[in-house]
C-alpha cells in the first residue's frame, strides 16, 4: 500500500493527482449512479498503473475523469499540474480503446496521422513521425493496409501507435488487450513494455486480468463495485520484466496479494 | 483481380440473358397475340382472357431496332440522334437537380444531426413532404418559377422547374440515409475525436461524413433514378419540349402513325437511367470497395 506524501508547496508533481473525487451520473434523478466514491490517486511520472476490479465499478468512468472527458462531481482531478479538461485541450494524453476504434476508410498511415492532422503538423512532418512510430509498433510493412486487413492484435497496435504519435507523456488504456486470445495478449504485454520503456510514457490501463495487472504495473488499484472505490493499491517490484517473469515465485506472490484484495 | 472482374463478367452477361428474355418473352406473346387476332378466340383456354395483339400494339423488335436509323422527316436527323440528344438535356436537369438535391438532404442531415429535438421534430415534416404526391405539385412550381422567381439575378426558364422537381425526389432519401450514416460512429470514435479536443466540424469532417458513405451510395442510387423520373415527369408537366419525357410524350401522341418510335424513346429512357445508376455503381466501387468498407442500407 503506498500513500504519496503530502507536500503542501509541490501539489501537482505528480502527473495525476486525483482528491476527494465523487461521480455521481444524472445526480438528483431517480435513476442517479453513484459511480465512483472517496477516490484519492497519485500517479507517478512514468510509472505503470492498473486499474483492476469487476465490470461496473466504475474503471472506464474514473479514466473518462482523468482524460477530461466528463467532469467529477466533487473533488479534482489534476493532470501535468492542469485541470484535466486543460490537460485534455493541450493535447497532454492519448488513449485506446478496447475496439481498436481505427477509421476504416483511412490507411495504417492515416489513421496514425489522424491526431497529427487534428494538431496541424505539416505532411512531410507527419509522414516522419508516422514512419518512427510503425517502426516502433514494428508494423512499418502495413504501412498502406486497411484496418480491416489487419489481425485484431496488429489493429491494436496501430490504435497504440495512434494515441503515442505526438508524444503525449501519458497514456490512458481500457482493456486495449480485451478482446485478443491468451497468446496475442502476452505478446502485446511484452510489447507494450518495450513502448513504455522506449518513450518514458506515464501509462494508465485498464484490466480484468490480475496476472497482465501484475505483469505490467509498478502500480495495481483495486477497485469495488457499488459504490465503486479503490479499495487497495499494490505496488508492484519486480524489476525488468522477461517471460520468465512470468514462472518467478514473488509474481505468483503479487497476483495472490490482488486476488486477495479483490475478494475482500 | 481475377475474381472481381470474372463476377462483373457474369453480371453483365446475366444483363445480356435478361434482355433476351425479355425480348423473347414479348416475340412469344405477339405470336399468341396474333393467331387471337386472326379470330381463334378458341385457342385453348387463353383466348377467353387474354388480350389481342397487333403489330400496332406491339411493334416487332426487328422494327424498333430500324427506327432507330431512320429520320423522322426527310433530310431530318435520325431518331437515335434526337433521342440522344433529348436525352442528354434531360440528364442535365436531372444532374442539376441530383446535385441540388444532395447538397440540401445533407445540409438537412447535418442540421438534425446537430439537435436531436430538431430531428424529432422536423423528420415527420421531411417524410410528409415525399407523400405529396408528385403530379400535384409539378404544375405549380412551373407557374411559380414562370410567375414569381422573377426577383433571382438569372432568368428562370422551364427546366430550372424540371430540375426543382428532380430536387424534391433526390433530397429526401440523401437526408434519411445521411442522418443515419451521420450518427454509426460508435461512442469510443467520438471519445477518440474529442480526447483530441477535436471540435464538432473537424469530428463532422473526419469521421461522421466518411462513416456515412456506406450509408449514403444506395441513397445516391435511389436519388439518381429517382432525379430521372422527376425530371421526366416534369418535362411532360411543364411541356418542356428539348427533353426525353416531352420526346415520350409526343411519340404516344402520334403512336398510330409509328408505335416503334414511342418504343424507342423508352428504351432510351430506361438507357439513360441504367447508365447514370452505373456512373454512380462505379464511384461506389472506386471509393467504398477499395477501402474495405462494405454498403449498408
Ligand atoms: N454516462 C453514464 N450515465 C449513467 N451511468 C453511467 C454512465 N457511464 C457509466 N455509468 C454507470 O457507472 C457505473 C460504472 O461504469 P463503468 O465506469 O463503465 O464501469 P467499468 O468500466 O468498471 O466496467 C456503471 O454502473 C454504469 O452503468
Ligand atoms: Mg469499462
Amino acid at each position: 500500500m503506498t500513500e504519496t506524501t503530502k507536500d503542501p508547496t509541490s501539489q501537482s508533481q505528480g502527473a495525476v493527482d486525483i482528491l476527494d473525487l465523487n461521480k455521481i451520473f444524472l445526480p438528483g434523478n431517480a435513476s442517479q449512479v453513484i459511480a465512483l466514491t472517496d477516490i484519492n490517486l497519485s500517479i507517478a511520472p512514468r510509472s505503470f498503473t492498473t486499474l483492476i476490479g469487476p465490470s461496473g465499478c466504475g474503471k472506464s468512468t474514473l479514466l473518462r475523469l482523468i482524460a477530461g472527458l466528463i467532469e467529477p462531481t466533487e473533488g479534482s482531478v489534476t493532470v501535468n499540474g492542469k485541470t484535466a479538461n486543460r490537460a485534455r485541450q493541450d493535447r497532454d494524453y492519448g488513449m485506446a480503446f478496447q475496439t481498436a476504434s481505427l477509421f476504416d476508410w483511412r490507411t495504417v498511415r492515416k489513421n496514425i496521422e489522424l491526431p497529427l492532422e487534428l494538431l496541424g503538423w505539416s505532411r512531410a512532418d507527419r509522414r516522419k513521425r508516422t514512419e518512427e512510430m510503425l517502426e516502433l509498433v514494428q508494423l512499418s510493412e502495413f504501412v498502406n493496409s486497411y484496418p480491416r486487413e489487419l489481425s485484431g492484435g496488429m489493429q491494436q497496435r496501430v490504435a497504440i501507435a495512434r494515441a503515442l504519435a505526438f508524444r503525449p507523456s501519458l497514456l490512458l488504456m481500457d482493456e486495449p488487450f480485451g478482446a485478443l486470445d491468451e497468446m496475442t495478449r502476452e505478446h502485446m504485454q511484452t510489447e507494450l513494455l518495450r513502448m513504455w520503456q522506449e518513450t518514458g510514457t506515464t501509462v494508465i490501463f485498464i484490466t480484468h486480468s490480475i496476472s497482465e495487472a501484475v505483469f505490467l504495473s509498478t502500480q495495481v488499484c483495486v477497485m469495488s463495485p457499488r459504490p465503486g472505490q479503490i479499495t487497495a493499491k499494490v505496488d508492484v517490484d519486480l524489476g525488468e520484466r522477461t517471460e520468465e517473469t512470468r514462472d518467478r515465485d514473488d509474481f505468483f506472490d503479487y497476483i495472490v496479494q490482488v486476488r486477495e484484495a479483490l475478494r475482500s | 483481380m481475377p475474381e472481381r472482374l470474372r463476377r462483373l463478367l457474369l453480371q453483365v452477361l446475366a444483363a445480356g440473358a435478361a434482355l433476351l428474355a425479355i425480348s423473347g418473352i414479348y416475340s412469344l406473346y405477339k405470336v399468341i397475340g396474333r393467331a387471337l387476332d386472326d379470330g381463334q378466340r378458341d385457342w385453348w383456354f387463353i383466348g377467353t382472357f387474354l388480350p389481342r395483339s397487333t403489330d400496332r400494339d406491339m411493334p416487332p423488335i426487328r422494327d424498333i431496332i430500324s427506327e432507330f436509323n431512320k429520320p423522322l422527316r426527310e433530310g431530318g436527323p435520325e431518331l437515335i440522334n434526337l433521342i440522344w440528344d433529348a436525352s442528354l438535356f434531360t440528364l442535365r436537369e436531372a444532374l442539376a437537380g441530383f446535385v441540388l438535391g444532395v447538397i440540401i438532404g445533407m445540409a438537412i442531415a447535418i442540421l438534425l444531426l446537430r439537435s436531436r429535438t430538431l430531428e424529432k421534430g422536423t423528420m415527420p415534416y421531411v417524410i410528409a413532404s415525399q407523400t405529396v404526391p408528385l403530379i400535384a405539385i409539378t404544375p405549380i412550381i412551373v407557374i411559380w418559377g414562370r410567375k414569381n422567381f422573377g426577383f433571382l439575378p438569372w432568368e428562370w426558364q422551364d427546366w430550372m422547374s424540371v430540375s426543382l422537381i428532380a430536387v424534391y425526389l433526390t433530397f429526401f432519401p440523401v437526408a434519411v440515409n445521411g442522418l443515419r450514416g451521420l450518427q454509426s460512429p460508435d461512442p469510443d470514435a467520438k471519445e477518440l475525436m474529442d480526447s483530441y479536443a477535436a471540435g464538432w466540424w473537424q469530428t463532422l469532417w473526419r469521421l461522421r461524413l466518411p462513416a456515412s458513405l456506406p450509408y449514403l451510395f444506395p441513397a445516391f442510387k435511389i436519388a439518381t433514378l429517382a432525379s430521372i423520373i422527376g425530371a421526366i415527369v416534369g418535362e411532360i408537366s411543364a411541356a418542356q419540349s428539348d427533353g426525353i419525357g416531352y420526346l415520350i410524350l409526343d411519340f404516344a401522341s402520334k403512336y398510330s402513325t409509328g408505335p416503334e418510335r414511342l418504343y424507342a424513346s423508352i428504351i432510351g429512357a430506361a438507357v439513360l437511367g441504367l447508365l447514370a445508376a452505373a456512373v454512380i455503381t462505379l464511384a461506389e466501387f472506386a471509393i467504398l470497395v477499395r477501402r474495405r468498407q462494405a454498403t449498408r442500407s
